[in-house]
């Protein structure tokens, strides 16, 4: 931006009034942003009783993880009572191969795409891209169809599958963009000492990708985790992912509500994706970036 | 030696088709190995379109029918007051959602573009709801829009008895709801993009416009704001995408309601074609969503590689 601060007469009070209303702005957007999270995370300590008596921004008198370890193992999700312990695994194995699947199927599209362009390469590409902006309802119907004739609806593979589908066009495009940006001479110079398709995938191209594989398995990962419609759509009961179970416990309707449950559950749902976040959230941005970029 | 020759020239003739075929290999590999992704892509992605279309006109119901119908499923589709309904709302919703999402992201990107002392931190606060799923974000907001329970108590709790706010369980504002949550979700995203944009604006002609004496918003007005176009186009392109797109919120803050109230057609068309046995229907419905994304997306397309090829 500007650097006014360098510029002439930035040192007047009216300028030093005018930064302190900036900070005062910021840390209002500030406390918008974080309250929710303030909210969750003490209302998921309290008890049940601390909830009736106070309020949404009382802060609770001890830390109290029942309502952590109900919803881990107690809670129940339908009809079974084993908490989200069983959905939050089954995200984890929907998600690890998914992820990884998804990204190096990427990247050798987008290797083949860009390095070894053949006839067509552009029309390809521009194919396989009008995937990532189509919305899933209008897949969604033919995919739980197929799902059923492959044996494959309700198991934790057929959303690896789905996920997969899903996710292609994306990190397609996302190792495309970055190989694009690789000099040519390099993957030729390779050929010329007789390096071939693979080989100079494995010893020239993967060893330059680590910021771009990066920032695809943050993005997968986060979308993947955090999908609800596919879940939704082609799970029931024990297959369900960990978001679809969620929504069951915060929306049963049976015996008193324990609002404290449903918060620690929201917060274990909503952890693997925050970790990642708070531990890279640079690659994190990077990929929303990269994703809002697409041409 | 004949019977050696001859055993000889079959040597050859095999390893000259290895060769071909190697040959063959090198210069194809890359389509080959582009050919599974494109395969699925074709299936899942245009055949499955192309499979939802030609449902959309029969008349399938719980199971699917193909004889073709014409157009008898858009026409009961258009005909049905839930539709209407979801529809509306996704103009109120949508408009609402991209405008305050794209002015608050504007306008915290100015603000954090002031050489900001905790640029970093504020940057992460502002962002990660970002990373959070909608079904936890409707989660929380469901909480701390409880008419019993959350603001309300709140307010009461400091002595303001007669504060109401109940829109959660109002048929009239329940959708307004869903835009307080999605807002506080995708405005940060906003705001990283106009940062990125506001990082590369050309320094000197700020520099030389203020010398001449025009004021810091006058220059955000007329200098830097014009160069943010692409911003956002893109903002509204994403954001628009994501307001059609939208189901989990809902399902998670006001589950469509009360009554069908508060739902968007994604749900319409959920509700359709897993719970009410109406396929067809909930075909129509699935096409009509993607013909209002493409409507967005295709000018947009169009116009980004036609800069790009003259620029």
């Amino acid at each position: 931006m500007a650097d006014v601060a360098q510029l002439p007469g930035s040192r007047s009070p009216w300028h030093m009034a005018l930064r302190f209303g900036l900070y005062f702005l910021l840390c209002v957007f500030a406390v918008y942003y974080l309250l929710p999270l303030f909210v969750v995370l003490s209302t998921a300590f309290k008890d049940l009783d601390e909830i009736r008596s106070g309020t949404l921004l009382s802060l609770p008198a001890e830390l109290n993880v029942d309502a952590w370890s109900f919803a881990w193992s107690e809670a129940c999700v339908g009809v079974s009572c084993e908490g989200l312990q069983p959905y939050f695994w089954n995200s984890v194995q929907m998600a690890i191969p998914a992820v990884l699947i998804s990204s190096f199927l990427g990247a050798l599209t987008g290797y083949a795409l860009t390095k070894f362009r053949f006839k067509g390469a552009n029309v390809v590409f521009a194919m396989i891209l009008f995937g990532c902006f189509i919305p899933f309802q209008v897949v969604l119907l033919p995919m739980a169809q197929t799902l059923g004739w492959l044996h494959m609806a309700n198991t934790i593979p057929g959303l690896v599958l789905v996920h997969i589908m899903a996710g292609l066009p994306f990190t397609t495009l996302f190792f495309r963009n970055y190989y694009v940006n690789i000099p040519d001479d390099l993957v030729k110079a390779a050929t010329i000492d007789g390096a071939g398709f693979f080989t100079i995938f494995w010893k020239i191209i993967l060893p330059l990708s680590p910021p771009i594989i990066v920032v695809t398995i943050i993005w997968q990962f986060t979308q993947i985790w955090n999908d609800f419609l596919f879940g939704a759509s082609f799970t029931t009961g024990g297959g369900q992912p960990v978001t679809v179970a969620l929504n069951n416990v915060v929306n049963t309707t049976t015996g008193v509500k324990r609002y404290n449950v449903d918060m620690a559950a929201a917060l274990i749902a909503a952890a693997p994706t925050l970790l990642v976040y708070v531990l890279a959230g640079r690659y994190f941005v990077r990929g929303l970036t990269a994703g809002s970029v697409k041409g | 030696m004949s019977s050696i020759a001859i055993g000889q020239t079959k040597q050859d003739q095999k390893t000259s088709m290895m060769d071909k075929v190697k040959d063959w290999l090198r210069w194809n590999t890359s389509k080959l190995v582009v050919a599974p992704s494109f395969a699925l892509v074709l299936v899942f992605v245009y055949g499955f379109i192309a499979w939802t279309g030609y449902t959309s006109f029969t008349k399938s119901k719980m199971l699917p029918i193909y004889s073709f119908e014409g157009l008898y499923q858009y026409i009961r589709l258009w005909k049905l007051p839930p539709w209407h309904v979801a529809i509306e709302n996704l103009v109120i919703f949508g408009g609402l959602f991209i405008i305050v999402s794209i002015v608050l992201g504007c306008l915290l990107a100015i603000l954090l573009d002031q050489r900001i002392r905790g640029e970093g931190i504020l940057r992460t606060i502002y962002l990660y709801p970002m990373a959070i799923s909608f079904i936890v974000t409707g989660t929380a907001w469901k909480w701390i829009l409880n008419p019993g329970l959350g603001i309300e108590n709140l307010m009461h709790g400091l002595g303001w008895t007669s504060f109401e706010f109940s829109w959660l369980v109002d048929p009239d504002m329940a959708v307004y709801t869903l835009v307080i949550a999605g807002v506080w979700q995708a405005s940060g995203f906003v705001m990283a993009m106009f940062l990125a944009a506001l990082r590369g604006v050309d320094q000197e002609i700020i520099k030389a416009a203020y010398l001449d004496g025009a004021s810091i918003s006058r220059i955000y007005l007329v200098i830097i704001l014009p160069t943010l176009r692409p911003v956002f186009l893109s903002s509204f392109v994403i954001l628009s995408h994501l307001a059609i797109k939208s189901f989990d919120l809902v399902v998670a803050l006001t589950g469509g309601g009360p009554g069908y109230s508060s739902t968007l057609p994604a749900n319409f068309m959920y509700e359709m074609t897993f719970r009410r046995n109406q396929i067809g229907l909930g075909a129509a419905s699935a096409i009509m969503m993607l013909a209002t994304v493409m409507a967005i997306i295709v000018p947009y397309l169009y116009s980004e590689l036609r800069e790009k090829k003259h620029g």
